[in-house]
Parts: C-alpha cells; structure tokens; sequence
C-alpha cells in the first residue's frame, strides 16, 4: 500500500521520564491519511504523551515516529508537517483573534498584505470574522475552540493533533463543536489526531478508536467494532453499554459453554474457538440494550438466556428507560429498555425479573492482556 | 444593626487609610505648607504664603543641573537593572526545569538583602579602589601600569552600586509576571515555528511587559529620592537632586528643601503615570 503524507505509523514507541516508569509501553499504531483517530483513556493512560511526541513536544526514549513515510523523531513541530491545538486552547493572550491566527505565518516572514489575506480567508472560514480584532479573553468557550483551530490549521499541515479540544467546554457547546471538528476535519481532508477521556466525544467523532491503559494499547479499531465488540473487559466497561461479569465454566455444548453457579445455569455464551475448557473463570459482555425483561414465570424462548434478579433502580431517561438490576452480585447489570415497552408494564423497585437476551449476542471477552500486535 | 452602603464602604478601607493619612498624606501636607512659608534664617518659619521658594527653585541653573545627573544615573540604573533582571528572571522561570531549584535560586538572589545597604555599597570600595582588588589584580597581570582611577569615587561606581542594590526589584517582578505565562503558550509559539528569539521578543516580552513597568517604577524612584549612593560612591564628585536639599536643611532652609522635594515628587508622579498608562498594572496585582 502506497504511504500517503498524512499517513502516521508508530512503531515500538516508548517514553520514560524518570528512566523508572513507563508511561507509553512500546505502542505499534497505524493511523491512515485522512482519518480521524481519537485516542481514549483515563488520565494518566499516556494518551496525551504519545500525541505530544507526535507533534514533537517530547522526545520518546524509544521507537520511531514515521509521518508520510519518514520518520520525524527529533525533527522541530514545523518540520513533521504536524499542528497541535492544545488543552485550553493556549491561545496568545496579548493578541487579537486575527494575530492568534496569523502568528505561523508572521513566524515565516510573510508580509503583512500576504499575511491578512490569508489569515482573513481562515477567519471566515471558522466564522469569526466580526471578532477578529478582539483578545481571547474577549471571547467565549466555544470562540476560542475555533481560534485555536484556525491557528493550527492555517500552516496547512498534514497532521492536526488535538489535545483534549472539547473538554474546556460545557455540555450542549461540547456537542456543537463536536459537529464543527467533524466539519473542518472534512473540509480540511488532514488526519486528525484526538485525544480524550469522554468515550462519548470518541465514538461520535473518530473513524478510529484507540482504548488505552497505562501506556498501552487496549483496543484499536472503527468506532462500532470497539464499542459493540470490545475485546476485554477493560474496553467493554470503559466505553460502557455493556454488562460485564464473570462465571466459570461447567461444561461447553458445541460453541456455547455454560455456566456451574445456580444463578447463572440459563446462561450459554458462544466460545467460537477460543480456547475455553471446563473450569476456567471467564469474562462475559451482553450489550445493555440487548436485555430484555420479563415477569418470572413466563415462557422463555430457546436460544435465550436469563438471569432472575430484582430491580434496584428505574432512571427514566427520555427515550429509554434505565433498569437496574441485582442479578450478578458485585458487577452491575443494568437493561435499556425502549421507553414504550417498558412502561407497557412498568416495574417498580423491588420487582422479581428475569432478564433475558439471546445467547448468541452474547460475547466472551479475552481476558485482560495488553495486545501486542 | 443597619449599616448605610456608603459606611460599609468606609469601613472597607479604614486599615488602608489608617496607615495612609497619618504616613504618607500628613507628612505630604506637612512639607506642602512648609514649601510656602519663609524662613527667618535660623530654622524658625514665618507662616505666610509665597511662591518665592518654587521660583527660586526652578529659576536657578544648578536645578537642571542636578536633575541632569539624576536622571543620566536613574536611566543607566534602570537600564542594567532591566537587562540583569530580564534575563535573571527569564533563566529563573523558563531553563530551571526543577521548581523547587527555581525557588532556591530565587531566594538565593535575595542573599544581598540579608546585610545593610550601606555594608554593600561600602564593600565595594576595597574591590573598585586606587590599591582595590581590581586594580591590583589587573596590575599584577601588567594589563595597566596605572592603577584605574574611574572605579571608584565616578559615575561608574555609582551606577554599579545602584545596579547591586536594585537588580531584585527588577527580578522580581518581572519573574512574577513570567512565572504566568502558560507554558503551553511558548509551546504552541514553538508550533508555530517561533525561534528562541522569536518567542522572547513576540511572546515573552509582551506578557513581561507589567513585571518590567512594576520593576521600572521601583527602580526609578528609588534613585530619583536616593542621594547617599551618590554621595559616597561619587566621592562628593557628582551631586543629587535629593542631595541638594539635604544640605538646604542641614543649613536649616527649609522652605526652599521643602519646595524641591514638591517638585521631586510632582515629577516622579508624572514619570510614574506614564509608566502605568502602558501597561494595565491592575492585571498584575488582582490576577
């Protein structure tokens, strides 16, 4: 495959700041040109570590940096092609919206007339073209975001890298600008490099997801195969919608094993092939919205699995109804249940239910390892 | 009890105006009235009101004289001090990567402080002196057969001794503004492609700039109402503005030292006034 300018390859990459610690762990990643590449994690996961060696802000202690084909460690940020926008924004604070912008291309000796005819084109283009004579404290959350963009986008660089871009904002501004990213990413036609703890911000936005813990790399993929298809159990409870929760094994009927523990004999999960024997302890993910909930008592379809439980909880949460569920000792188990089937017979706190799903949508998850690809 | 607003107001800033009237408003008044009165010659005041003091003041040639060397010393002063204290500061905040070494070197700097200014103005005459540590070193060395006599008791000591002293009110708070600039900002000016010089001058400077105007106005009244520096490091060669009505008062003129000391402070009201109208100094002490 051809190596496009936008094309970014991590290869074993490491950082040690203390030469103790590892804070990124050997990561291996291909980001294709053009796409938009969320890494999320919690804080201190080294997400923000692996970008700002991306952009050349922090040397790593090991492994390459290829951009395009070439690998940049060691070069200076204006050299890599890369542009990063940064958590807060760090705007200048003594310049006006239309120097924020143009400050790159002042830094390259532009004369003033190249410079404000430019500089005025990207204005208007993140339409802040009344404000561009105001300072950044001058302006809202959600100005600044777009001033920060317009100054990382106007060197025309092959890589933005944003560094937490949504999280200085509020919720309803937070899902504006979500949208506004998504627009200049395509108009832009750059790859986008993002990082952020919200898995909602993630999966709204990225083509490619990039789950991390503590230095490593959990899972990477499309946005729907990381959230419907997590890995392990990690993944599956950091991006949430799933209920996560272990058994051991009692024996295993074609593809799907079954379970030893009396609260958990209707439940059959598809194996496939992975190496599961009787006796071991295993992972289980069922999607939230995949349960469903029935008085004890009724028939119960084959291929179905169910769990008796007691509700604990009813949230009503407009198009859904969130049901909480005693079912599996310490793990939670919630079900999401259509807000129309639900209050067609409404269950109040206390309820006895069986929840059930089909068992073949539910899923083994590896057990917790890092990938190493 | 009911408080009217505007009492509650008064309330607020009676600490401030107990230590203001009675240090600084009173003492102003004091010497305001005195600059009107005539003198016996004896040091007894005749209550009357002249302008007689102001005019001769501003009449006499050796005013302008003296407000030259004021000034010519001020400006030197607060150009070393500007470009020590820059640069000490600069160093401080942005290449020491450790904070609690930044803080060491810091209170390091303040070391001088823990003696007299006068113990520090006067250890330097052994080092800059006729048989100084300066001049013989550079002696022995065969650089000079005679020993330099603009060391000491000239210009040049002055200055250095005023440098000495008054270097920290630049450090300080021009590494107080520094020490805010958000490092990320020089981070995304590095982005851009900013060089180290870039950054300082379209960057660092300009976000320094109320540090540097706090810094100014320390240093520059400092040596506009200093007269002992001078004196001493002159050898009596140079003379001061301050000076000058010193020794109208030993003399017991004091209307006529009174009167001065009301232009010296109308000017360096001026001066300070300029000062602040560039820069928000507000900002600096709210924030």
């Amino acid at each position: 495959m051809a190596v496009l300018r936008g094309d970014i390859e991590l290869a074993g990459l490491t950082k040690s700041y203390d030469g103790v610690t590892t804070v990124v762990q050997g990561i291996n990643l291909r980001i294709p040109d053009g796409a938009y590449c969320c890494f999320l994690g919690p804080s201190g996961c080294g997400k923000t570590t692996i970008l700002r060696m991306i952009a050349g802000h922090e040397d790593p202690t090991g492994g390459e940096i290829l951009i395009g084909g070439e690998n940049v460690v060691g070069l200076p940020p204006v050299a890599r092609g890369t542009a990063m926008m940064f958590q807060s924004y760090a705007l200048f604070p003594h310049l006006n919206v239309r120097d924020n912008i143009g400050f790159a291309l002042r830094i390259r000796g532009l004369s003033k007339k190249d410079r404000n005819r430019q500089t005025d084109a990207m204005i208007e283009k993140v339409r802040l073209t009344e404000l561009a004579d105001r300072l950044p404290a001058q302006l809202s959350g959600g100005q600044q975001q777009r001033v920060a963009l317009a100054r990382a986008a106007i060197t025309e660089p092959r890589v933005l890298l944003l560094d937490e871009p949504l999280s200085a904002l509020d919720e309803q501004l937070r899902v504006r600008m979500r949208l506004e990213l998504q627009r200049m990413q395509r108009d832009l036609g750059i790859t986008f490099v993002h990082v952020t703890h919200s898995q909602l911000e993630a999966i709204a936005l990225a083509d490619m997801v990039v789950v991390m813990d503590r230095g490593e790399i959990r899972q990477a993929g499309a946005a729907r195969d990381v959230y419907a298809t997590p890995r392990d159990r990690y993944v599956a409870e950091f991006l949430g919608g799933q209920n996560v929760f272990a058994g051991r094994v009692d024996a295993i009927n074609g593809d799907l094993a079954s379970f030893a523990s009396p609260q958990m004999k209707h439940i059959a999960v598809p194996v496939g092939s992975a190496p599961v024997s009787t006796g071991d302890t295993i992972d289980i993910a069922v999607r939230r919205d995949d349960v469903g909930l029935v008085r004890p008592g009724m028939d119960v379809a084959a291929d179905t699995s169910w769990l008796a439980s007691r509700v604990l909880a009813v949230e009503y949460q407009g198009n859904f109804v969130k049901v909480m569920l005693d079912a599996t000792g310490t793990d939670e188990f919630i079900a999401y249940i259509p807000e129309r089937t639900f209050f067609r017979d409404p269950y109040a706190i206390g309820d006895v239910v069986q929840a059930t799903w089909p068992s073949h949508l539910a899923r083994l998850l590896a057990k917790t390892t890092a990938l190493t690809a | 009890m009911a408080v009217s607003r505007s009492m509650t107001s008064w309330l607020y800033i009676s600490p401030l105006m107990l230590v203001l009237v009675p240090f600084f408003v009173l003492p102003i008044l004091v010497v305001l009235v005195a600059s009107v009165f005539e003198t016996d010659g004896f040091g007894g005041l005749i209550p009357t009101f002249t302008l007689a003091n102001y005019g001769t003041v501003l009449t006499s040639g050796l005013t302008y004289n003296l407000y030259f060397e004021t000034v010519k010393f001020t400006i030197l002063t607060w150009f070393f001090t500007l470009l020590l204290g820059f640069f000490v500061a600069y160093f401080l905040v942005f290449h020491v990567r450790n904070p609690l070494l930044a803080i060491g070197l810091f209170l390091i700097c303040t070391v001088p402080f823990w003696t007299s200014n006068i113990i520090r103005m006067i250890s330097w005459i052994p080092l800059l002196g006729k048989e100084g540590l300066i001049n013989s070193a550079l002696l022995h060395l065969g650089l000079i057969r005679e020993p330099l006599e603009f060391l000491l008791y000239s210009g040049f000591a002055v200055v250095v001794a005023y440098v000495h002293q008054l270097t920290i009110f630049m450090i300080v708070p021009i590494f107080n503004s520094m020490a805010r600039i958000d490092k990320r900002v020089v981070e995304a000016a590095i982005d851009a492609g900013a060089s180290r010089f870039d950054i300082m001058r379209l960057i660092i400077v300009p976000l320094s700039k109320s540090g540097i105007a706090l810094g100014s106005i320390f240093v520059a009244s400092i040596v506009m109402g200093d007269f002992f520096v001078t004196k001493v490091m002159s050898g009596g060669g140079s003379a001061s503005v301050v000076g000058a009505f010193y020794e109208d008062i030993s003399v017991l003129q004091y209307p006529g030292a009174a009167a001065s000391a009301i232009i010296l402070t109308v000017i360096l009201l001026v001066m300070v006034s300029l000062i602040l109208r560039s820069v928000d100094i507000r900002k600096e002490i709210t924030q």
